[in-house]
């Protein structure tokens, strides 16, 4: 082999014929391509051809006209009147009202459900499967139709009401509690317990340091939740301790005072929670399965109990393969809120119909609803991809 | 000189850890707190259990009479409402002379799912069973060819749940193949637009969908055509499902060590019969159960049908009490009914998959 040839590659040339891959695959893909915009241009021809046919008019402006419907439940101030953009962001605080509350309540239950598969007592381990298998084999929507009309039905009317320590009411006008009459001094509590919640992360970013430097650990529980309820006990001192509740009083058409959820809102709230907490005790379960039984056996022979074993060798490592499903079971359990326009709970998807029907802008409102919602599950799949990018095993 | 051999006390027989007692005493009695649970339960269980089942089963009642159920009220379930109302219920709003054809529909479509279920059936000839049963299904339902016809928004109840279920399964699997396939090709045009479908889908709500296609696609259509609300939903479904089987699927694709596709391109095989050969089995096989969940909640999905007017299970229950006031303070009892019909249908599907499961891992037992 002569010196002059060995160091120098072959000159690349572009092969444009059927026998080189590339080309076959730039064919394929511009063909996939030139199809699909076809098939998008002929959709909507169509859809102008139709809508110019029908005389339904296009475009967003009616989001500035008044809605001229009432909604049942509102977070923030609204009336017939209002244009239809309030009544969409009332529809739309409504639905993250139901999901966040309804993510908090789901997560504790199926957490305690999926642990207690694990349980010594048999009983425990066959009612927690018993639920899941319960829950998680009837349709949603069903599961939601039957606690709108337990509380509908099951419930007394509301000038007799069930009582609780004559504090909370439960009757067909839903669930009334007390709440303190918002003033300063709950202001300032609330803005104390949010600078406590600043200083606890900062002394857990501490104590964790320190415990790598010195071995020393920290008060991981005791000291966060003083520094908490301090701040907010400050904030509450500061302004002028007010101790004023609203308490409710059953009237004879309407409950008085206090601060009420409707039979719709509990009915959304409990069908969804108790569906989604099945899913989530599998999914804990499956975390718990995934971790290596020499985990447990080690934690064992170091004299932990149980729960300490649970707590502080299982659970921490189970967290890498919960994380993903439990995020895809949050997903599920704010698009199933969309349900609730079957029950009268006015959540987006419900406003959005009542639009669709009064001024026949299909299009647009569809489009509505499915940004609202695609909005939500691309930023949460984006933050599980990066999460998942972050631990995952990297192979080649 | 001789020894007697002195025997030394025999101790104790241990504790026996198999038995009745034994397993009382391991599973109910380990510790103080399990101790403290049985008997919270036990005591819940003597309270509670005999009033549930007074109300269940001897309090209830099972005739469709108004007045013994009026009497019962509050002591004993009625189970009436179902006796008197399970045609409407099960056949939703078919005509009442062609009965027989739902029923008969139903049963064959069944009894082919059935037996596609069993091993001893996996032969050719049940492909072909499946492409001459379906044309009769249409055809027993629909009418036409000597049946009287009966339109797509006549058909209701259980034939509609197993219909829409089964041929939402059987149009969705291929397609999420092929998609899963796409979204890890090399080709950045089909990565993209499969990526996009699946993200877009997925993020939506199943009522969303439905709502698109019952209002949108009549829009997307040239005009003058109208397509029969029975596809339009068929559609959503089929397109709704295969989003989520495309991420399952996608899950067991990426499960397959990059080795086994080298080999195969060793070997000289394209990429069509690397995929048919070699990575689908072992991918279907590993993400099996997650294939099954995906059927069980296509089944569950096809009660969202009601919210476009298709009355099937979950709808015609309503049909039927909503609409005669003498029943419907007893819809809870209905909803009851059609509960135990679901649960029935997907429990069986979640045990059959925990059995092809155990039936495909028989290889790797040891």
């Amino acid at each position: 082999m002569s010196a002059s040839t060995a160091g120098r590659a072959p000159p690349k040339r572009r092969d444009w014929s059927w026998r080189s891959q590339a080309f076959r695959g730039l064919v394929f893909q511009v063909v996939v391509l030139a199809l699909i915009a076809a098939g998008a241009w002929f959709l909507v021809h169509n859809t102008l051809e139709n809508m110019r046919a029908r005389g339904i008019q296009s475009g967003f402006n009616f989001l500035i006209q008044p809605a001229g419907f009432d909604i049942s439940e509102t977070l923030i101030p609204y009336d017939a009147l209002d244009p239809y953009w309030k009544a969409f962001i009332v529809g739309i605080l409504n639905t993250l009202r139901v999901a966040i509350i309804g993510i908090v309540m789901a997560t504790i239950l199926g957490t305690l459900l999926g642990v207690g598969r694990f349980s010594r007592n048999a009983i425990l381990r066959g009612l927690c499967y018993g639920y899941v298998e319960a829950f998680r084999n009837v349709p949603v929507l069903l599961q939601l139709l039957m606690w709108y009309l337990l509380f509908t039905d099951i419930l007394p009317p509301i000038s007799e009401p069930i009582s609780i320590a004559g504090l909370f009411y439960v009757s067909k006008a839903g669930f009334s509690f007390p709440i303190p009459v918002w003033g300063l001094g709950q202001g300032l509590a609330a803005a104390g317990a949010a600078l406590g919640l600043l200083a606890a992360w900062g002394y857990r970013t501490w104590s964790h340091r320190r415990f790598e430097l010195t071995g020393q650990p920290g008060s991981l529980f005791l000291i966060p939740i003083v520094l908490v309820l301090g701040g907010a006990l400050l904030g509450w001192i500061l302004g002028g301790a007010p101790t004023a509740w609203s308490i409710p009083a059953p009237g004879g058409f309407v409950m008085e005072g206090g601060a009420s959820t409707t039979p719709e809102f509990l009915g959304v709230l409990l069908g969804l929670v108790f569906y989604t907490s099945a899913f989530i005790a599998e999914v804990v379960r499956a975390g718990i399965q995934s971790v290596a039984h020499g985990q447990v056996e080690a934690a064992g022979s170091l004299g932990l109990s149980r729960g300490q074993a649970m707590r502080m060798v299982i659970l921490p490592q189970a967290l890498r393969v919960i994380i993903p499903p439990m995020t895809s079971q949050y997903l599920n359990l704010t698009k199933n809120s969309s349900l609730a326009v079957t029950i009268g709970y006015p959540d987006v998807v419900s406003i959005a119909n009542t639009s669709l029907n009064q001024t026949g802008r299909a299009v647009e409102c569809i489009a509505i609803i499915m940004l609202v919602y695609l909005t939500t599950s691309l930023s949460t799949a984006a933050l599980m991809g990066w999460y998942n990018r972050r631990s995952a095993i990297k192979e080649r | 000189m001789s020894a007697v051999f002195q025997p030394i006390a025999s101790r104790p027989a241990p504790h026996p850890t198999e038995g009745f007692v034994p397993w009382i005493r391991q599973n109910l009695l380990a510790d103080w707190r399990s101790v403290v649970t049985t008997v919270i339960i036990v005591l819940l269980a003597i309270v509670y259990l005999p009033e549930l089942f007074n109300w269940t089963l001897f309090k209830a009642v099972f005739r469709p009479s108004l007045d013994e159920c009026q009497a019962a009220r509050g002591t004993g379930a009625c189970w009436g409402v179902v006796a008197a109302k399970y045609r409407l219920i099960i056949l939703g709003r078919y005509p009442f002379a062609d009965e027989w054809r739902p029923i008969v529909a139903t049963l064959v479509l069944l009894g082919l799912l059935a037996a596609s279920c069993v091993r001893y059936f996996w032969k050719p000839w049940l492909v072909a069973l499946w492409v001459v049963v379906i044309p009769v299904f249409f055809w027993l339902m629909g009418g036409g060819f000597g049946l009287t016809p009966v339109a797509t928004d006549q058909w209701g109840g259980l034939p509609l749940t197993i219909m829409l279920a089964t041929f939402g399964i059987v149009l969705a699997f291929p397609l999420a193949v092929l998609v899963a396939l796409g979204r890890r090709s090399h080709l950045t045009a089909i990565r993209s637009v499969c990526a996009i479908y699946v993200e877009l889908i997925r993020g939506v709500p199943l009522i969303s969908v439905l709502f698109m296609a019952s209002f949108m696609f009549p829009l997307f259509m040239p005009p003058g055509t109208s397509p029969d609300v029975l596809l339009r939903v068929l559609v959503g479904i089929t397109l709704f499902s295969a989003a989520y089987l495309a991420e399952t699927v996608r899950g067991g694709l990426q499960a397959i060590p990059k080795g086994q596709v080298e080999a195969a391109q060793s070997l000289g095989l394209g990429y069509w019969q690397t995929q048919r050969k070699i990575v689908l089995p072992q991918a279907l096989t590993i993400v099996l159960p997650g294939i099954m969940n995906n059927f069980i909640a296509i089944f569950k999905d096809t009660s969202l049908v009601t919210i476009v007017s298709l009355y099937e299970l979950t709808g015609s229950l309503g049909l039927a009490v909503n609409s005669d006031a003498d029943w419907r303070p007893y819809k809870i009892e209905g909803y009851f009914f059609i509960a135990l019909i679901y649960f029935a249908f997907c429990f069986s599907m979640s045990r059959y998959s925990l059995w092809v499961e155990k039936h495909l891992s028989r290889s790797k037992l040891r």
